[in-house]
């Protein structure tokens, strides 16, 4: 278990650098595995963004684990503060 | 690097209207965010053009390369990335996906929307 609380620590830092202003930010690990995670992230960074550009700054925040290959999935949730 | 496998990649892409990128077939699918994204384009009435990724991990990592993101399924319509599963199935979900494929396809899109495969393979 302490595996994957640190996972999840971990990946919550590094969404915790890369947008230190969002109102919102939570990691879940789906399935207690530390492998399968829903991200939801709300910021004002996002508000004029498409949903694609959205994502694309939460997975490159996460590309060092994710390329690891510890995690299997990320769902993410995003959304603008407008 | 493969480049033919990527120039077959970027082919589908750029001619297909709306391509899938998934892991198995719309027949047998073999991964639940893929059949998410398939059940979300399938809700829209889009036509689907799907490529596994399966049969071989060249095409995910050349695909990754194409579109910047890093996986899969992965969503195009018009040779423009729409996103991933939790993408489309927002956009399904809101009426927003229907108003895009209108947008791009025409809003008669769903008269002939049909599902397809097509494999990027290089042949041996």
């Amino acid at each position: 278990m302490a595996v994957v609380a640190t996972e999840t620590a971990e990946l919550e830092s590094l969404l915790r650098d890369a947008f230190p202003e969002a109102s919102e930010l939570r990691v879940t690990d789906r399935t207690g595995g530390g492998d399968h995670f829903l991200i939801e992230v709300t910021s004002a960074r996002f508000d004029d963004l498409s949903l694609v550009d959205q994502h694309r700054l939460v997975n490159d925040a996460l590309a060092a684990p994710f390329a690891s290959g510890r995690i299997h999935e990320m769902r993410i949730k995003t959304r603008g503060t407008t | 690097m493969n480049d033919e496998l990527r120039t077959r990649i970027k082919s589908v892409i750029d001619t297909e209207p709306v391509t899938l990128f998934m892991k198995g077939t719309p027949q047998f699918v073999m991964c639940g965010n893929s059949e998410r994204a398939l059940q979300a384009l399938r809700s829209a009435g889009a036509p689907v053009t799907a490529v596994d990724v399966l049969p071989d991990p060249e095409i995910r990592q050349e695909l990754s390369a194409v579109s910047g993101w890093p996986t899969i399924p992965q969503v195009f319509i018009n040779g423009e990335l729409v996103g991933g599963a939790d993408i489309v199935q927002e956009l399904a979900a809101t009426g927003e996906l229907e108003r895009k494929l209108g947008e791009s396809l025409g809003d008669a899109y769903r008269d002939e929307a049909e599902e397809r495969v097509v494999s990027v393979l290089v042949p041996a």
